[in-house]
């Protein structure tokens, strides 16, 4: 099957910064893949790049069979994303945010799509009021919202969760789920919540200093670094210690 | 494809993306009266402040006494200009200030969908700043901008365009450099108020200035508006040479902002606006 997105030798430099050096991936059609890796590592940068709100100085980037650089306007349509560093107007109320946005997208039934998301991410009472008198969780609940407005088959999320309560985490991460497997969407996310990229996730990419230094499923990363969780082994690779089961040889 | 997405795979130019752009600045202005008085309160007090001006002139020069609206049909065509300007270039920085250019742009929103999306709002801002002070004029001074007929219209759509020129270019500025060249939306246009002809004619100008007068299209729009007061002829000439200067302008302003949004794609500036 036809990967979602195909990445190769992406590179960013930004003056002497190399904030992303010469990386290569594929993501799968219909899975869930993490991005993870300390701050500065190059995670936003690589998701700017696969969102083509910035260019990259080489490399190719394929989404949903098409060329990012050349044919960005064929993609757009199908693919979403969402993260707490870019905002949602907010002095407009929730639902004329999402009106607007479902607008963009070229949505036929606005209305109703907003009713539906309203409902599943339990932001109806929220229609009303204005974005910017919203805590940051409910903000989180409703940029996810704008993101799955337009149904799309490719959804990037930076931290979809952070400023959440356990229980809203909790509720956020089940309608990921359920939305994967009722529409077979691709997801990219970079987050810092280990145990959120364990249950979610399929593949984990992982960063450092602008390079993919590691790469597999959360389980084949715990093993090859002899460790207990998916958190100990991005302690290990942030910290550039030697795997464990190196070390024991 | 489902169904959301066959709905939405729409190439090239869309209505409904310019529409939903206009749609969230026209929230923006309806929720803030002070906003919305804001854009009648300069222009009516212009008006107000240049009527006593021309009243005084009316018995104190002979060259105002020709034709008593002079002033204020040149005060009210070059807020018209500035109001233009700033039209563009406060709805451009909504977005700035919003933090929301990383939104639009991963949705299919085109650049040139934006920009006329940013047009057409800076059309609607100028209609309810200015008419009130044009129709106060009416009253307080008998004076009816309304009273120049079609050739308005000629004097109106050329000031806009040249409007929307500068708002463009200053937004692609703010775009590559960031709120830290935001100054330049308030004060940009009153770089060419000098030569512009507003209240004076280009022959006062120094010789070697004059051709940079003639350059720009408010100049030939306010001698335009002149001749129709003083001498009561519409000047073609004049008119199809300020039309033709701001359709260079406008494609200027157009390239320097795509240039700017492209080079703002090389830095990450859609991601990360700010100073």
């Amino acid at each position: 099957m036809e990967a979602a997105i195909e990445v190769q030798g992406l590179t960013k430099r930004f003056a002497e910064a190399l904030a992303v050096d010469d990386v290569a991936f594929t993501v799968r059609r219909g899975s869930t893949t993490a991005l993870l890796g300390g701050n500065g590592a190059g995670k936003t940068t690589t998701l700017s790049m696969l969102l083509g709100l910035l260019l990259p100085t080489a490399g190719t980037i394929r989404v949903l069979g098409e060329d990012m650089l050349r044919h960005r306007y064929r993609v757009l349509p199908r693919m979403n994303f969402s993260s707490p560093y870019v905002e949602v107007p907010r002095r407009l109320t929730v639902a004329q945010n999402l009106r607007i946005y479902g607008m963009l997208y070229g949505l036929d039934r606005v209305g109703g799509r907003i009713r539906e998301l309203a409902d599943a991410l339990d932001i109806a009472d929220l229609l009303d009021r204005p974005t910017g008198q919203l805590s940051a969780g409910q903000r989180t609940r409703v940029a996810l919202a704008k993101a799955l407005i337009n149904e799309p088959t490719l959804l990037l999320l930076d931290e979809p969760t952070a400023s959440l309560d356990p229980d809203t985490g909790d509720s956020v991460r089940e309608h990921l789920e359920r939305y994967r497997a009722r529409t077979g969407a691709t997801f990219l996310l970079a987050s810092h919540n280990m145990a959120e990229v364990e249950r979610l996730c399929d593949m984990v990419l992982m960063m450092r200093r602008g390079r993919i230094v590691d790469r597999g499923s959360p389980a084949e990363l715990v093993a090859r670094y002899g460790r207990h969780t998916l958190e100990e082994v991005f302690l290990d690779i942030a910290r550039e210690r030697p795997r464990a089961t190196e070390a024991a040889q | 494809m489902n169904r959301v997405e066959t709905a939405t795979v729409v190439t090239g130019f869309s209505p409904r993306r310019v529409g939903a752009l206009i749609l969230r600045y026209l929230y923006v202005l309806r929720s803030s009266w002070p906003r919305l008085a804001e854009l009648a309160y300069w222009p009516s007090m212009q008006v107000i402040v240049w009527g006593f001006i021309t009243q005084f002139f009316r018995t104190n020069s002979t060259w105002v006494a020709q034709a008593t609206g002079v002033l204020l049909g040149a005060v009210l065509l070059w807020d018209v200009l500035f109001r233009s300007q700033l039209g563009v270039s406060v709805s451009f920085l909504e977005e700035m200030w919003s933090r929301n250019l990383g939104h639009l742009f991963v949705s299919p929103l085109r650049p040139y969908e934006f920009l006329a999306a940013l047009t057409t709002m800076s059309l609607v801002r100028t209609l309810i700043g200015m008419l009130p002070a044009a129709l106060l004029a009416i009253p307080l001074y008998h004076f009816s901008i309304f009273d120049l007929g079609l050739p308005l219209l000629a004097f109106f759509a050329n000031v806009v365009v040249t409007g929307w020129a500068i708002g463009i270019a200053v937004s692609g500025l703010i775009l590559r450099y960031g709120l830290g060249a935001e100054s330049f939306a308030w004060v940009a246009v009153f770089a060419i108020s000098p030569v512009a002809a507003v209240f004076y004619p280009v022959s006062v100008l120094p010789g070697w200035l004059q051709p940079v007068a003639y350059a720009l299209p408010p100049a030939h729009v306010f001698e335009g508006m002149r001749a129709l007061m003083f001498e009561h002829v519409f000047r073609f000439d004049l008119f199809f040479t300020a039309l033709g200067l701001n359709a260079a302008y406008l494609a200027a302003a157009g390239v320097v902002f795509l240039v700017s949004f492209g080079r703002a794609r090389q830095l990450g500036k859609l991601m990360q606006v700010g100073e």
